[in-house]
Parts: C-alpha cells; structure tokens; sequence
C-alpha cells in the first residue's frame, strides 16, 4: 500500500467531519479528512467563512469520493485524475444528507432543482439575479434558501411550505427553548419581508416546452399557476448512508445507528453529523466532536459534550415531527411521471413491481448513475420500500480504479 | 476567465463551476436523457448526474462539482 496509515480518517468535509477532523488532530492523532466536492464546508457551509475555523492540525483531500472499501481498514479513493488507498485505523463517516425530491408532472424539466440544489448552484455562480424563483418543499432550508436567493437580486415569488400552520407554531412555541434557534428563525423572516409564506402548499405540476415555465400550486381547494424561471423544490433531508451500509453498519430508522460515543455497528468506524439524522448545525457540529475525541481515544471529552447533544437532539425530534410529509404528496406522481430520472422509469413501472429488487431487475429503476440516490428517497416515501443492499463501486468509477482497487493485498 | 460553451465564448468569474458557465451561455439543456428528454442541474451538489457535459472532450463530467478554467471547451447536450 503505497498511502501511510491515518490514525483517524474522515468522511466528509461539512460541520460534523471538521469538527470530528480538528478534536482528533488535536488529540494528537494523525489525522486526514476526504471529500467529494472541490472546496471543505459541505452544503451548509459552501462558499462561507465558518470552515476556516476548524481547517487545522489535519489533511484535507478533496474532489475524492470512496468508491470501495478492499479490506478492514482500507478505503479506494477516486478523483479526477488517480485513485488510490487510504489506510486508517478509526473512521468516521460525516457524509452529510441530501434533499428529498418527490415525482411530480413537469419535475424533470431544466430549471426545476432542488432548494439547497438551487443555492448550490447559485453560489457556484449561476446567475440567479431578477429570476422569478418559486421556492416549495418543507423544512426549514425553504426560508434560508429563499433569503439567500433574495438576498442575491432574485424576485422570490412565494414559499409553498407543504405543512400546516397549527404544526408550525408549535414547532415554532418550541424554539423558546432554543434562543439561538429562534433568532436564527426571526432574522430570516425579517429577511423575507413581503414574501408570502404559505403552509398547506405545495406544487402539483411543473410546465414548459423544454424547460419549466410554470408551476401549478395547491393549497386547500384552490389550484393556481405562476409563472417562473426556476422552481427550487425540495421535500426536507434524507442521510447519505449508502457508505456506511456498504461497511455493514446497521442503520437505524433515521439513519447510521451510533451509540454514545457516535461509534457504529461495526468496530472502529464511527458516524456524525446528518448522516445519523438529520438535525441541523448545531447537533453536525457536537457530533462531529464527540466522534473526533471518541476515535482519538479522548472517551472523557467526547462525554463533557452528551448534554449538549442531547439538547440539540431535543430540537431535531420537534422539526422532524413540525415538517413531517403530509399523505397527499404520495399522489403527486401521474402513471406517466419519471421517478427515476436516469433510466427514465415511470411511476406506472415501479408500482408494478413487489418490490426494490424486482424493480431494480425488472424497469433498471435506481440502476443508473445515480445509483438510486435520488429516486430512493422518492421511492422509499411512496411505496414504502428500503434499498437493502449497496455494493462497490459506491459511484460510478472508472474500470482501472476498480480493477486496481484491492490488488495490493 | 474565459471558457467556450457550445463554441460560444463565456466570461465566468473566479471560482465558478462549469454548471455555472453553462448558463452564462444562456443553455439550460445540459443533456439528455436516455429516452431523449431534456435534463439541466437538480441536486447542486453532485450525487443526481443530471448537470453532466462534455468537458475538453471527456464525456459524462459533471458540471456542478468541477471549477471553470481558462480556456475550457464545454459542450452541452452530448
């Protein structure tokens, strides 16, 4: 193996993996961290100051993603250029989530993204400035995506929140508890002055010739359309697992399963972060803390930070159950409408299958590039299946690093 | 920084992504998909593949997780 042994090695350069990454290295573990995208700070922190503040003691390899795990201890890593091993002797997954997309009429359409898929884009520098922007789904990224898309000279025609109001103030009667939480809340609003948010809404049909042109709303019996240039839709978060089922980690029902210490199933590999749940920063961050001193052997440090996690878990269950997915949006997808949109299986297709298996054998259904990441989340909520098993490669690779990936051993 | 998008030239600033000198070049086709339908960027962040291009002739890149640099040749809808 050419690559030396890393103490501790990190998956995921977003809160949890930086935090994780900065308490081991200064545990005095040698200590790197990987990551997919080309700069640290995940999507939460793309293009923001905060990553420099943890950026210390530790290496960062970026644009790499793991597409196999050869052996105990050893990852295969790939970038645009070489692929390579990694050894380590702890690991900790911080592979972050992804938005949820749900099917519906028109939702494959050029210009209709995600919410947090639209500011990514936006902050790598699509222009986004006078674009008449619909931002829909549920959660609370909603309101920061459209204060960041206002704030950037976008005309923000409405937020469509899926969930009712009675459950947003309560959600919102539960931020007493969460000062931080509840300023954050207020300084958005204050943000998004003039901009309708309407709860018990949500898109029904996205139009355009060959790219969106409008978006049909419903909220109670009324069904209206507006016209716009970009529809920036997504329907909360699900955990990137698929790393740590490749691993043989159990995963629990809101993701990796991790006990006190964020350790896994499985022996020295660790979780943090969103990839056990979702739970917003400030949870990624504690997390990624107890993780980086509990796999540096720091088992008192890391337990200094259970109360605050606990807290922090406490406001993660009351968002959960704030935006919980209303039973309408399983009717959504027509027979006609794409759910999986790299093999271009329609809804009619998949519900005639019994099952992930037989779908993925019998329509390609989540068999593409993609690997099911996009269709899973979609496919999980409207006909209740899992996807049980993942295996190498982890993406889309190239055949030499396949092919070389293992052989040293 | 200057990139060529279907042959057409694209001024983008520093630090941009391909996806973003796509649409600098007014395209918002980026593929097709396997039954023909027009695809353009859905997820941001890398993991739906919808956004990918042609890039200095390599097929299949996709645009939202790779930097714009000078003289880059982008080609859409390949």
């Amino acid at each position: 193996m050419t690559d030396p042994r890393f103490d501790v090695l990190v998956v995921g350069a977003g809160p949890a993996g930086l935090a994780a990454a900065r308490r081991a290295a200064e545990s005095g573990a040698r200590v790197a961290v990987l990551d997919d995208n080309p700069t640290p700070g995940g999507q939460i922190w793309r293009a923001r100051p905060e990553p420099a503040r943890w950026l210390s003691g530790y290496q960062v390899i970026l644009g790499a993603r793991v597409i196999a795990a050869p052996a105990a201890g050893c990852l295969t890593v790939e970038t645009l250029q070489a692929d390579f091993e990694i050894g380590y002797r702890a690991l900790i997954l911080a592979t972050g989530a992804r938005e949820r997309f749900l099917p519906f009429p028109g939702w494959t359409l050029p210009n209709v993204m995600g919410a947090g898929g639209l500011q990514a884009l936006a902050k790598s520098g699509l222009p986004i400035a006078g674009k008449r922007i619909v931002v829909a789904g549920s959660g609370p990224l909603l309101l920061a995506v459209a204060g960041y898309l206002r704030g950037h000279g976008a005309r923000v025609a409405l937020i469509a929140e899926q969930t009712e109001r009675a459950a947003l103030l309560r959600f919102g009667a539960s931020l007493a508890a969460h000062p931080g939480k509840l300023r954050q809340a207020v300084e958005l609003r204050a943000r998004l002055l003039g901009v309708p948010y309407l709860t018990g809404c949500w898109p029904v049909s996205a139009q355009g010739a060959e790219r969106l042109e409008s978006v049909t709303l419903r909220r109670g019996a009324k069904n209206w359309t507006e016209p716009c240039d970009y529809l920036a839709c997504g329907f909360g978060l699900i955990p990137n697992t698929e790393l740590a089922e490749m691993l043989g980690c159990r995963i629990g029902a809101s993701g990796v399963a991790v006990d006190d210490d964020q350790r896994t199933s499985v022996p020295a590999i660790f979780s943090a972060g969103e990839a056990t749940g979702i739970g917003g920063l400030d949870l990624a961050l504690v997390e990624g803390e107890i993780a980086g001193y509990a796999a540096a052997g720091r088992t008192r440090e890391a337990s200094s930070r259970f109360a605050l996690r606990q807290q922090h878990r406490r406001f993660a269950t009351a968002l959960e159950k704030a935006f919980a997915l209303r039973d309408e949006l399983r009717s959504l997808a027509a027979p006609e409408t794409l759910v999986c949109r790299c093999e271009d299986v329609s809804y009619a297709r998949i519900r005639a299958c019994s099952g992930w298996r037989e779908a993925k054998l019998h329509t390609r259904c989540g068999m593409g590039p993609c690997q099911g990441r996009v269709c899973g989340g979609a496919v999980e909520f409207l006909m209740g299946w899992r996807s049980e098993s993942v295996r190498p490669p982890l993406y889309p690779a190239r055949v030499e690093s396949l092919a070389r990936s293992g052989q040293d051993r | 920084m200057k990139l060529l998008v279907n042959g057409k030239p694209v001024e983008a600033p520093a630090g941009s992504m391909v996806s973003a000198a796509v649409a600098l070049a007014g395209a918002w086709l980026y593929r097709r998909s396997v039954t023909g339908e027009p695809r353009g960027p859905l997820c941001g962040m890398g993991i739906c593949f919808e956004c990918r291009v042609t890039i200095g002739g390599k097929p299949h890149q996709r645009s939202c997780q790779i930097p714009c640099a000078e003289g880059m040749e982008v080609r859409t809808d390949e």
